[in-house]
């Protein structure tokens, strides 16, 4: 075990992590400030990377691929609030649950309607496609290019929720509802930005996440899930408890995934390792979770006093 | 137990009986007809009746919505295949293993979740489901992720064989009728009284005496012991225990029945069973694009049926 090692496994994991900040900012504020259960958040994040791919293709510019799925994205998050999901804000969670996997299986069938059923390619920016070195470690520049993208969303999204006139609007909505309400909140334009911004956020790990992983239908469920486990663990509601959560999660399933079967393999017969060492990392993030419950049982960044 | 009030759920036999008659000639019916290989189908729609069922004790009558379902589900199907694969073939003895090993399961995972309120239960039953998943996946002695195939169906003696479509379906559909009836007799129980009173009022249970907890652990046993039940007939009936089987999509999947047929109807869910796995043989027959109309369906009924379907035929009263 040598430092490098260590480095690049810390990198994998912070670029992990604020991919998964950027859907559960979205989807934490959606549920803290609407109280709303979206299962279907995650086929945003599948339409951003489906639009970026098929723009990118089409112009050659990963660039302008990734823009067309911000603005896209955004504006069928902010159609969907407006027409259907902002009928359910004051449902019980479980008929939004049935509304939103609805939802899901729509968008998943709509997308294999329009683009076919094979996964498609996202092309890296050329510019970026090399690796680069940095004393003694060479690393990928497009994961690089991720982490930084991620950092300056969330110094953004930081900007936005604790600086700015709409920030204190979505935190009053966030800590209490009907306060908020009668102190004069246009509370549903509020919703409908809010749903626009997560729908965006969505879009730009789609159109980071494509070059790595296949555009596919389904892509947005299994990290619908981990989306899910961070604001749990972070807190709901609260964007700073999505952001240590998010970074919590990466680490731990980046570190569990390298180190854990190493280790065993260190203790246990070969056969033996070879078979427990990756279950045991894909349970770490729920053992993680399960933990926090126990403890902390509003999360670690409770948003509601 | 006094009827009429809003804790007992009556059966409305004049709705059930024939319905029952109904599934106990559908073999006949089927055969009249030219269609027996829609007994497969229905099979499985049985199998999932009392999956369903058993999860709406825990999220209608007990207010715990539980997204991690599939563990139990998951347990039986794996409990049955891997004793059938270590020599012990009996209906008998391997289903009943099943339903114990599925509610010690549901024992050790209620012991922690039930700690746990609200959305946090939804989020912490789910992770004990993924864990569970894991640790199958990772078992390559059984199969890991390609599941674990059943050398051959489980043995029932008196000369059946459950690889006659037709004993198979009347021993699921025997088995559904059995547990669904005990279930309600626990809904209508003393216990269930007291489950639905935790449901409405849990703090103020808990002053007047009742042990809430343990109640509650009860039901969760109860629920994933049945659910066990329905995973060994399951397994038998795909000649497979997969890792799907346990997977949140699982879960996700017997949640939604609850809750298209009706939380707050005892039948509901079994009806959202097989409203849901008919539009799925239907519709898929129709279009390669089923999931988008499934979809579609779901969106619709939360829009215009707000109860579950079972609201629907029957307004205001409680099949």
């Amino acid at each position: 075990m040598d430092a490098i090692l260590l480095v690049e496994q810390a990198l994998n994991g912070l670029q992990f992590g604020l991919m998964l900040f950027l859907l559960a900012a979205g989807l934490t504020l959606v549920f803290g400030i609407m109280d709303m259960i979206n299962l279907a958040h995650g086929s945003l994040y599948m339409v951003g990377a489906y639009l970026a791919a098929t723009v990118a293709t089409a112009t050659g510019s990963f660039l302008v691929g990734a823009a067309a799925a911000v603005v896209g994205t955004a504006v069928v998050g902010m159609l969907l609030e407006v027409t259907l999901l902002r009928r359910l804000y004051k449902r019980d969670h479980l008929h939004q649950v049935l509304a939103t996997f609805g939802l899901l299986l729509m968008a998943n069938e709509a997308v294999r309607m329009i683009w076919g059923p094979e996964a498609l390619s996202l092309p890296m920016p050329e510019a970026l496609a090399g690796p680069v070195e940095i004393g003694g470690l060479v690393y990928p520049a497009f994961r690089l290019m991720i982490i930084a993208v991620g950092i300056v969303v969330a110094v953004l999204l930081y900007v936005l929720v604790a600086h700015t006139r709409l920030g204190m609007l979505v935190r009053a909505g966030a800590s209490n509802r009907e306060m908020a309400r009668a102190m004069g909140v246009r509370v549903s334009t509020v919703f409908t930005l809010v749903f626009g911004i997560g729908a965006a956020l969505c879009a730009v790990a789609g159109a980071m996440l494509g070059p790595l992983l296949a555009v596919q239908v389904g892509m947005g469920e299994s990290i619908l899930i981990l989306a899910f486990v961070v604001i749990v663990i972070g807190g709901i509601g609260s964007v700073r408890g999505a952001f240590v959560g998010a970074v919590l999660v990466g680490m731990v399933d980046t570190f569990g995934r390298t180190l854990l079967p190493m280790s065993l393999r260190a203790v246990l017969p070969p056969q033996i390792a070879g078979n427990l060492g990756p279950a045991l990392a894909s349970i770490l993030i729920y053992v993680l979770m399960a933990g926090v419950l126990f403890w902390r049982p509003q999360g670690l960044f409770p948003a509601r006093g | 137990m006094a009827a009429g009030t809003p804790l007992h759920h009556a059966v409305r036999w004049a709705l059930v009986g024939p319905a029952l008659v109904l599934l106990a000639l559908l073999p006949v019916l089927l055969t009249a007809i030219d269609q027996p290989f829609y007994l497969v189908p229905a099979t499985r729609i049985l199998i999932y009746a009392i999956a369903a069922t058993s999860l709406n004790l825990l999220v209608g009558f007990g207010g715990m919505v539980s997204f991690g379902h599939a563990a139990f589900f998951g347990t039986g199907a794996y409990v049955t295949g891997i004793a059938a694969m270590h020599g012990l073939q009996s209906a008998w003895l391997a289903w009943p293993l099943a339903m114990v090993v599925a509610g010690v399961a549901a024992f050790a995972i209620g012991l922690v979740s039930l700690r746990t309120r609200g959305v946090y239960f939804i989020m912490i039953t789910l992770a004990f489901a993924q864990m569970m998943y894991y640790v199958f996946v990772s078992m390559k002695t059984y199969g890991g992720e390609d599941g674990l195939a059943l050398e051959s169906r489980s043995a029932l003696g008196f000369g059946l064989s459950l690889k006659s479509d037709t004993t198979f379906y009347y021993v699921t559909l025997v088995l559904a009728v059995l547990s669904i009836a005990v279930l309600w007799r626990v809904v209508n129980s003393r216990f269930g009284r007291t489950l639905q009173g935790i449901r409405e009022n849990e703090i103020r249970m808990e002053a007047v005496g009742f042990p809430v907890f343990r109640h509650k652990l009860a039901a969760f046993v109860i629920a994933g012991a049945v659910a066990g039940l329905a995973g060994a007939l399951a397994a038998n009936q795909t000649d497979m225990a997969s890792p799907a089987f346990l997977n949140w999509h699982q879960s996700g999947m017997l949640l939604i029945m609850v809750i298209l047929g009706g939380v707050h109807s005892f039948l509901g869910p079994a009806i959202g069973a097989a409203v849901l796995l008919l539009l799925e043989e239907f519709v898929g027959d129709m279009t390669t694009h089923w999931q988008f109309y499934v979809g579609a369906v779901l969106v619709a009924v939360v829009l215009f049926a707000p109860n579950g379907i079972a609201t629907l035929a029957v307004r205001r009263s409680r099949v």
